[in-house]
């Protein structure tokens, strides 16, 4: 156990970080409370370079995974915390405007800040979690201060109710994992994942994977799918995302769907995608290479249903921050596509993991500018969250506008964008993994998407301005947030190949079966030192 | 051919745009008549220095590895028909400025600089020698003809608009999948090179190992995203919305070159890629187009606007496109090609005319402008020019191409057997041609139709008009000098087929050859179809 501390530093920074914060914040002198955002930001950056410079976990069954999600996190962290920042800042400084001087009981700044670390540590934890018991405290380390940040990131009763509705809904999707987690102890022994892997292919070996196992697995997934905001567990999101201020949304569109990720990645890898191929014993469960059956048939079910249901339901929406919330559920139905082909092969375009991962962090990047737009526009005293805000946009707040144009397309896959560079794997890892009739309807909902994309994109860059400018948000962080994630959408594009190859080496499992796919994860290593070596 | 020639035409008009954004709204337009102009004189310069005694190869090649991860490069390289089409771009270029000066008077900059952009990302298409960059071009042509459409169109505009993205961008999500499929294909053990590439040589050589069954699905596919663009019944229905909507100019280039885009993707893809697939499924495609012929040159006989019947008739001259091109033989591919050349000059000239109309009457409505030639003498001579070549008239382009892709379509397989001078087979036969055919009669129909009520006659004028301000009552020295070149390319390429033929017969019999050469079951299908005439004569006289 010890030596895994070694692993653990960046979690270990954010920590320290996060007890600092939590100190600064209750200072009596307003220069120093000022600090906590810069300290969260520092704390997040080095412990993103460490968790890069620290190398692959070997615990883990995705060793090369866990620097890069830990460096994904880390960075796309510090983007939300740019649009974070200032969330409840501004209503501490009005209270200070208006005299009433500094109440320690009213004042939240601290935590807000202190729970944001919170839960990137338990993003960071998940993605080196190698234990079932780590990794239900991980998930819930990331999700509970969001509950938390909901409620507190507006004085509206909506955040509230939005708060009460996620903690709720947060609490039955974790109990229902947790039960996932203890069949899954009781099928198969161990809490361990190497160990639960190595047992599962031992029962596939003498007939067939333990029912109890199985069923433990399934539940699992589908208590974790409401991280993901999946069908079925998808029913908070748009009002969650709604009730709570823009930015808090722009983080939970992120984080704990990464976590989730990682989650499901985690778990998955368990069972593996190697059924078809190794056939060992006569047993097939699944055809070509795929996941066992039943896993297969859930994840496909969910992937389809969350693209549909995502991608329809938004087109229905009126609010920006509704349409957001839909989308990011089809987003997270595109991943599972991935996640469903799996990590077969050492190059990055038909490996699905690879590509669930880059889109992870493409999704990550462009997402925060959409919200960053919202989160930086007043509308008498409110968040300006009807479409008829970005009306004209790009005349009247031209950075704003064209932010949201470039994130829009970018979401929607549009060619020449970050986005259409990170759906190509995902189609392309479907088509590998013989999985074309869910290619197909990825496609589809792609062009269903088009049409509410279209409308974000079209209403800033088109329409005449209607009345006065919306006003803005006195906290430019947000503008500068939208304005670098604008940039990364079009900017990554260039240096995209360097992140594809990372997302690549991070998709190579490291224990699933224990004879070919750990020689192809050499073979893998070997292959990318021998290209650096050309280079 | 310099290696520079086509990447700086692909650039300066983006640079253009910039300068255009950058600039004064007032010299907008000189700024992009002045890019757009030098792009057409280094057109002409790719003209000269191309080598057309080796047309079927590609020429001014450069490779830049883009996304190794991906597999994709920045390559870029013409063959004769990719270079007319890319000359047919950049002419139509200035023309389309021009064309603008007096109809675009608000958000001038926007309105030049996705002009310039459009451009920029038409070149691209027909130059692009990898896939990825193909459709990366292929797609970003909708977002300045969607801006174009929706914010200078007429009072429908935001509708036809996004009816055209729609449109087009699910049909090109498909094709992505099913161009995706070769590629992985092309990636995977069996078949290909086993390397991650988009490189259009490369992938064809492998495209053409696949089974029927797979080229049959993934010809499915990418059709969907082409035929959306020509447009191809039943998909043209966004077609007719969008050209009446659009701005002079987009018409202009929506009929000129963005439907080429469909056909050109047919021809170097579905022709190219899947080869076994077009010749199974050649009699259901031409059937559609036939469709599309006849059905849409009658819509065009009851139309009251007299854009919508050139949109309409649009639709019906590219099905004589795609069913030259169906028929798998040198004279019914050619004639396609040219008939691509051909539409959008005609097409386009058209378009330019009615905007002309438009802009002194304010209106296309057939019901209240006739006899026009007592008025306008000088601009009733250019429509009734135009209109003559659309409908075929010989001597003038469009007869050229329309009957070379009826004589492709005529013939059958049956030549296989009996083999005579210059003859290659075709997959069609002669009722598919006949049929096809009675859409020139009813061309004829509604364009002679059109004419009388618009040019001949009493004249009518709407009740409410008044003369133009900036505008003469009959065409002006500007309006002149944008038509005179169109009408000149049109007679000259109809009085003299030859050297345009010369040029383009190299790649399309290249092309032809490979589409026999890698459907080997061309003559089982030869035979199976024999076989079904002998056992329907042998039925006949059984029943006799």
């Amino acid at each position: 156990m010890i030596e895994r501390i070694a692993w653990l530093w960046p979690e270990i920074i954010l920590f320290l970080a996060t007890c600092v914060v939590m100190v600064l914040g209750v200072s009596p002198r307003l220069a120093l409370r000022r600090q906590c955002a810069f300290v969260s930001g520092l704390a997040l950056f080095l412990a993103a370079m460490v968790a890069i410079a620290t190398g692959p976990m070997a615990t883990s069954p995705w060793p090369q995974m866990v620097p890069f999600m830990k460096g994904t996190a880390g960075f796309v962290g510090l983007l939300t915390l740019l649009v974070l920042a200032g969330t409840v800042d501004r209503e501490v400084d009005r209270d200070q405007e208006l005299g009433r001087g500094f109440a320690a009981l009213r004042a939240n700044r601290a935590e807000f800040y202190a729970f944001f670390l919170f839960s990137m540590t338990g993003l960071m934890l998940c993605a080196s979690a190698d234990d079932l018991i780590w990794l239900f405290l991980a998930l819930e380390l990331t999700s509970l201060p969001t509950y938390v940040m909901v409620t507190i990131s507006t004085r509206r009763s909506r955040s509230q109710e939005a708060g009460v509705k996620y903690f709720f809904l947060g609490a039955l999707g974790a109990a229902i994992f947790l039960y996932g987690f203890s069949l899954l102890y009781m099928g198969t022994g161990s809490t361990d994942l190497g160990a639960i892997s190595t047992q599962i292919l031992a029962q596939a070996e003498g007939g067939a994977i333990n029912d109890i196992a199985m069923a433990g697995l399934v539940l699992s997934l589908i208590g974790v799918s409401f991280k993901i905001a999946a069908v079925p567990m998808h029913f908070y999101t748009a009002d969650v995302y709604q009730g709570a201020a823009a930015s808090v949304s722009a983080m939970l569109a992120f984080v704990p769907k990464a976590a989730g990720f990682i989650a499901i990645l985690l778990l998955v890898s368990t069972v593996g995608w190697q059924w078809g191929v190794a056939d060992t014993a006569g047993v097939s469960l699944g055809a070509g290479h795929s996941l066992p059956e039943p896993v297969r048939l859930l994840l496909w079910v969910m992937a389809v249903f969350t693209m549909t249901v995502g991608n329809v339901l938004a087109l229905l929406q009126r609010s920006i921050k509704r349409i957001l919330a839909y989308s990011s559920i089809a987003h997270s139905g595109y991943m599972l596509v991935g996640v469903i082909a799996g990590p077969q092969g050492a190059r990055f375009i038909d490996n699905g993991v690879a590509a669930t991962l880059f889109y992870l962090l493409s999704y990550g990047l462009m997402n925060v500018g959409a919200f960053a737009v919202v989160a930086s526009m007043e509308h008498k005293g409110e968040e300006a969250d009807d479409l008829d805000a970005l009306r004209g946009l790009c005349r009247t707040r031209p950075w704003l506008g064209w932010t949201m144009v470039i994130c829009a397309l970018s979401l929607l896959g549009f060619p020449f964008t970050l986005g259409f560079f990170a759906k190509v794997p995902l189609f392309t890892s479907g088509i590998a993994a013989g999985e074309y009739a869910l290619v197909v309807i990825l496609g589809i909902n792609s062009a269903i998407a088009a049409f509410y994309y279209l409308r974000l994109a079209a209403l800033p860059m088109l329409e005449e301005p209607v009345g006065e400018a919306p006003a803005l948000t006195r906290v430019p962080a947000r503008i500068v947030a939208g304005v670098l994630s604008a940039g990364a959408a079009l900017g990554m594009v260039l240096v995209a190949g360097f992140f594809m190859e990372r997302a690549a080496r991070a998709a190579v499992p490291g224990l699933f079966d224990g004879t070919h796919a750990s020689q192809s994860a050499t073979d893998q290593i070997a292959r990318s030192g021998e290209r650096r070596a050309d280079e | 051919m310099s290696p520079w020639i086509l990447p700086i035409l692909i650039l300066l008009p983006l640079l253009g745009a910039a300068l255009v954004v950058l600039s004064h709204a007032a010299r907008a337009r000189s700024i992009a008549f002045g890019i757009t102009l030098g792009a057409a004189a280094m057109g002409v310069g790719a003209l000269a220095s191309f080598d057309w005694s080796q047309a079927g190869a590609f020429q001014g090649e450069v490779g830049v590895p883009w996304v190794p991860a991906l597999g994709l490069s920045l390559s870029l390289g013409v063959d004769s028909i990719a270079l007319l089409l890319v000359a047919l771009t950049l002419l139509l270029g200035p023309i389309c400025v021009a064309a603008s000066a007096t109809a675009i008077t608000e958000r001038v900059k926007t309105y030049y600089a996705w002009l310039l952009v459009l451009q920029a990302a038409m070149t691209g298409v027909f130059c692009a020698r990898d896939l990825a960059l193909f459709y990366v071009f292929f797609e970003f042509t909708l977002i300045p003809m969607y801006v174009l459409i929706s914010l200078y169109g007429s009072t429908n505009r935001k509708r036809a608009a996004t009816k055209f993205f729609l449109y087009t961008f699910t049909g090109s999500i498909i094709a992505l999948a099913g161009l995706l499929y070769v590629v992985w294909v092309n990636a995977s053990a069996p078949y290909g090179s086993g390397e991650w590439t988009f490189d259009i040589a490369t992938l064809q050589a492998t495209s053409v190992q696949m089974s029927a069954q797979q080229q049959g699905w993934v010809m499915l596919a990418m059709l969907l995203g082409f035929a959306v663009k020509v447009p191809l019944f039943p998909v043209h229905t966004w077609l007719p919305l969008a050209h009446t909507e659009a701005p002079t100019a987009g018409s202009v280039i929506l009929a000129g070159v963005l439907l080429k885009l469909g056909t050109y993707g047919i021809y170097r893809f579905v022709l190219g890629l899947t080869p076994e697939g077009v010749m199974e499924h050649a009699h259901a495609l031409a059937v559609l187009s036939i469709i599309g012929i006849v059905y849409a040159g009658l819509i065009c006989w009851v139309q009251r606007d007299v854009k919508k019947l050139v949109a309409y008739s649009s639709v019906s001259h590219l099905g004589f496109c795609v069913l030259g091109m169906l028929a798998l033989n040198s004279v019914g591919v050619a004639g396609s090609v040219m008939y691509m050349i051909n539409h959008g000059l005609s097409t386009g000239a058209l378009f330019l005319l009615i905007g002309m109309i438009y802009e002194r009457y304010h209106t296309r409505d057939m019901e209240e402008l006739g006899g026009l030639a007592r008025k306008m003498p000088v601009w009733s001579t250019f429509m009734v020019f135009f209109a003559m070549a659309s409908v075929g008239l010989p001597g003038l382009n469009g007869f050229v191409s329309e009957v070379m892709c009826l004589i492709g379509a005529f013939q059958d397989n049956t030549v296989a057997q009996e083999p005579f001078v210059g003859a290659t087979p075709g997959r069609l036969g002669p009722w598919y041609a006949a049929v096809a055919g009675t859409g020139m009669i009813v061309a004829a129909m509604y364009l002679l139709y059109m004419l009388g009520k618009v040019v001949w006659g009493q004249l009518r004028e709407p009740a409410d008009h008044h003369p133009h301000p900036r505008l003469p009552t009959d065409l002006n020295a500007r309006e002149i000098a944008i038509l005179s070149p169109i009408a000149l390319l049109c007679l000259a390429i109809g009085l003299f087929p030859a050297p345009m033929l010369r040029a383009i017969e190299q790649p399309v019999n290249d092309t032809v050859q490979w589409v026999w050469k890698h459907a080997p079951s061309a003559a089982q299908y030869a035979e199976r179809d024999m076989q079904r005439a002998s056992t329907s004569i042998a039925r006949g006289e059984g029943d006799r």
